[in-house]
């Protein structure tokens, strides 16, 4: 190096070339970090900008929230009424919460509090596999291997139900709430159960009165997600529920999701069309319900950090 | 236990019953574990079973035939790697440009707390919500038309967050120490990132993208409307065309190729879970491996 | 003292001109708790300047001042105005440039996830040095200066964490003196060292004064009677007085507390 490059580089008046790639890579990484926002209202604002022309149009509330007709493709008298599918949605994530929520949670206590070492990461890993199953592979299992599976277990004339998809929802949402409610619980300090151990409490008597009020908020945001996973879940409710407009009577009717109502009707609508537009509107309603739900388990998540960072020394 | 007007944990000693109820809670716990597992297990069996004897070197390698009743599945695993790829040269760099803002610039204000909720709300939102997305930005507002361009897009969109949240945790485990090292030579936060932090945290960043790679390979939804086909007999020469895949093309065999031989799909779905769980095996290899070289 | 009990502080004075770093008024605050309160202070050119004061007096955040680190720390504030070489250290224009000729060694050795070798030959690559043999030259005179050659000569390419704590302080060291400093600020570097390398590092500290100004904060009393030219006396964020360590050590001191502090009767 030249005299006069090292006192160039010495002189604090002077900036060089890394001055200047610093300020570049912090504009780019600023724009890369805001890039997340940009395609959240991205989304919002490209199925808005179809979705809500129908809005102001066609849309009749009443009858989107109050009719089960759904029959956009009517050439006479289309009407789009989505409460068959509303309900089909919820009837399926509920009967996936039902299942899914002891389990997960059993699991995740299981595998938080009492499972140890090598028994323990085994379990998470199996957890983690789950999770990667892909939604497709799933549908595939309800359709192929559940249907014939359900129509001779209860002996009726379809197996692809409210039930089917409700337990392959189940299983699908299963992971997330065990992972984020695994980590609620290890967010408990061990001081708690040392403290309460050394009482003479045994170990169940300890997550039950102190470990799990303790992770309460934490438990409930895993639930929340797991709601959020099943109720944007398309493929498997596409494939195993039957796809079927219908109030569903019993878990052995098939019904009809929100999303595989779009994800069967969008590839046979004109572009721009009443229709297209419709599904657009459905996207809205999803787009909209998710976010309140991921917002809300943030909310409750967030709570958590901040109270554990208080508590850290 | 219940009902009494006890302190919070009577007694001294572990009394038979409180054991007896311990071990009871314990076995039942076990149990439901288990219970959620073990269709893992059931699955990846009865897949092997149905479907390895489907799978050949010819399965491979050739393209489906007569209506997708036979033949191979070339078309759709070829395209799966061009879905892929596409996706991950559009999404990694924006995604770790966003974990290294969020790790090492970003300070604690409104908009860092907004990009991190969008963060949540871009993984948390329906796949078919983002196939709507795909539909009207990349198909129809930028003109790229149903292509592997517009459905790697859509991809790169919806696993964004898998990049930045690994990436993120990645970085953040690179102890500050070696920051403030580092800043009190006069280093700028550039030099500190590209001589110190990225390359420590190279390995969990590339554990992230194998993830993605995984969570990619198996999406069905956003690429149904935005580029992938029911069947294509030839291989895609660029990213305007559009091509067959994996996810697909068990969907489409399944439910809309009835008669298909019963073990066909199996033979896909066994193809398709194998990408998927390889590369999720390697990616907790991978980190299991990382985690014992740790520099400091 | 200065008039307006500004130890060695003053505007214009003979003091200001020549010093190499002027300090004046520095208030340093952390939210609401204040760690150092109206400092005014100078360090001269080819001097070892100890600063003493039991822990939480505010000397590790007068080094951070010194060196402008304020920018990474959240919720440190920096008033007052620091000089270097006569300008005011929030007015350059490239703080890179500062930083570079301010060497830190911290109390506990910080060895960056890399070879000895590129430990200390980072600081040169930083500022634009390439060529191989130019680099070999640097990394072999820093880590002798340091006393570290002969022990690691052979093991360039090993990790440099992988060295023993005394070996890391010392590379520490050699990675400061890579910067080629004019000012070098050394935090309570025996913390982790053991006395045989902490009297190494002492001896090379004497040497290295002949070419650059050094601050040498210690919680040893003791060392900084044995190495510094004067002695500055903090405590819990007041600057007591600073003096001549000889006089101060010999008990003239302008505050009684001092005198306490280093006959050992509080910290």
């Amino acid at each position: 190096m030249n005299p006069q490059a090292l006192a160039r580089s010495r002189d604090f008046d002077h900036r060089g070339r890394a001055w200047y790639a610093d300020r570049a890579v912090t504009v780019f990484v600023f724009i890369g970090g805001t890039s997340a926002i940009l395609f959240i209202g991205g989304i919002f604002a490209f199925i808005a900008r179809e979705g809500l022309g129908f809005v102001f149009t066609e849309f009749d509330a009443g009858e989107f929230f109050g009719s089960i007709a759904w029959r956009p493709t009517s050439a006479l008298d289309a009407t789009y009424g989505a409460l068959a599918l509303i309900v089909g949605t919820a009837s399926i994530t509920g009967l996936a919460m039902v299942v899914s929520i002891p389990f997960s949670l059993a699991a995740a206590v299981f595998i938080g509090e009492f499972a140890r070492g090598r028994v323990r990461e085994t379990l998470k890993v199996l957890v983690e596999l789950l999770a990667a199953i892909p939604s497709v592979v799933w549908g595939f299992i309800g359709f192929s291997i559940m249907n014939s599976l359900i129509i001779d277990i209860f002996d009726v004339p379809i197996g692809l139900n409210v039930l089917n998809a409700g337990i392959i929802l189940g299983l699908m949402a299963a992971p997330i709430m065990t992972t984020i409610a695994e980590d609620a619980l290890k967010a408990v300090p061990d001081g708690y159960r040392e403290a309460a151990e050394a009482l003479g409490a045994t170990r169940w008597q300890v997550i039950r009165k102190v470990v799990i009020p303790a992770a309460k908020n934490g438990l409930v945001a895993a639930v929340l997600l797991g709601v959020g996973r099943g109720f944007g879940e398309t493929m498997v409710v596409l494939m195993a529920s039957g796809h079927s407009i219908n109030l569903p009577d019993s878990v052995f009717d098939s019904v009809r999701a929100l999303t595989a109502t779009i994800a069967a009707e969008l590839g046979e609508t004109a572009v721009g069309s009443d229709h297209f537009r419709a599904l657009f509107t459905l996207g809205i309603l999803l787009f909209l319900v998710t976010f309140a739900i991921n917002l809300a388990a943030d909310i409750i998540m967030r709570g958590i950090r901040r109270k554990g960072e208080r508590g850290r020394p | 236990m219940t009902g009494t007007a006890a302190p919070l944990f009577a007694g001294t000693s572990l009394n038979a019953r409180d054991r007896k109820i311990e071990w009871l809670v314990r076995a039942l716990l076990g149990l439901m574990t288990a219970l959620l597992i073990l269709p893992v297990v059931i699955i990846m069996a009865l897949l092997v079973v149905e479907g390895g004897p489907v799978i050949s070197w010819e399965f491979l390698t050739t393209p489906p035939v007569d209506g997708m009743t036979a033949g191979g599945i070339l078309p759709a695993l070829v395209g799966t790697v061009w879905l892929v790829v596409v996706a991950l040269i559009a999404s990694v760099p924006v995604g770790v440009a966003a974990a290294v803002y969020l790790s090492e610039y970003a300070p604690d204000n409104w908009l860092t707390r907004a990009i991190n909720l969008a963060i949540i709300n871009l993984a948390g939102v329906p796949s078919i919500v983002h196939a709507l997305f795909g539909v009207g930005a990349f198909v129809l507002f930028f003109r790229f038309g149903t292509s592997i361009l517009a459905a790697s897009l859509t991809l790169a969109v919806m696993t964004l967050p898998v990049v930045i949240v690994s990436t993120r945790e990645s970085l953040q485990a690179v102890p500050r120490a070696f920051r403030e090292a580092c800043w009190n030579m006069g280093a700028t936060r550039w030099q500190t990132i590209r001589r110190i932090v990225l390359p420590n945290a190279l390995s969990g960043i590339l554990t992230g993208i194998i993830l993605e790679v995984s969570r990619t390979s198996g999406e069905t939804a956003p690429i149904m409307f935005t580029g992938a086909a029911f069947f294509l007999p030839f291989l895609p020469q660029g990213v305007l065309d559009q091509t067959m895949a994996m996810s697909l093309h068990l969907f489409v065999i399944t439910t809309q190729v009835p008669d298909a031989p019963e073990a066909l799909p199996f033979g896909v779905a066994l193809v398709l879970i194998s990408m998927v769980l390889a590369m999720n095996a390697l990616s907790i290899a991978f980190r299991v491996y990382v985690r014992g070289r740790k520099k400091w | 003292m200065v008039a307006g009990g500004a130890p060695n502080g003053g505007g214009a004075s003979a003091e200001a001109l020549s010093a190499k770093v002027v300090v004046q008024n520095l208030t340093i605050r952390y939210g609401n708790h204040v760690a150092l309160r109206g400092l005014d202070l100078s360090i001269r050119r080819n001097e070892i300047l100890g600063v003493i004061g039991p822990a939480g007096s505010g000397k590790t955040s007068f080094l951070r001042a010194l060196n402008r680190m304020d920018e990474f720390i959240p919720g440190m504030e920096v008033e007052g105005r620091i000089t270097f070489d006569g300008r005011d250290i929030r007015r350059v224009r490239n703080v890179y440039a500062l930083r570079s000729r301010i060497g830190v060694v911290f109390p506990l050795p910080v060895g960056l996830p890399l070879t000895v070798y590129e430990n200390v030959a980072l600081a040169p690559r930083l500022r634009g040095v390439r060529k191989g043999s130019e680099l070999d030259e640097i990394v072999e005179r820093c880590l002798r200066r340091a006393a570290l050659w002969e022990e690691v000569k052979d093991r360039l390419d090993s990790l440099g964490s992988l060295l023993s704590g005394g070996q890391q302080q010392r590379l520490t060291i050699a990675r400061a003196l890579s910067q080629e400093p004019d000012l070098l600020l050394l935090d309570e570097f025996s913390i982790a060292v053991d006395p045989v390398t902490t009297m190494r590092i002492e001896d090379v500290l004497k040497d290295l004064k002949n070419e650059m100004s050094i601050v040498l904060v210690t919680n040893l009393v003791q060392q900084a009677r044995r190495l510094a030219d004067r002695t500055a006396f903090f405590l819990t964020g007041e600057h007591v007085e600073t003096s001549d360590t000889a006089r101060i050590f010999s008990g003239i001191v302008k505050d009684p507390r001092t005198h306490d502090y280093i006959e050992g009767r509080f910290g």
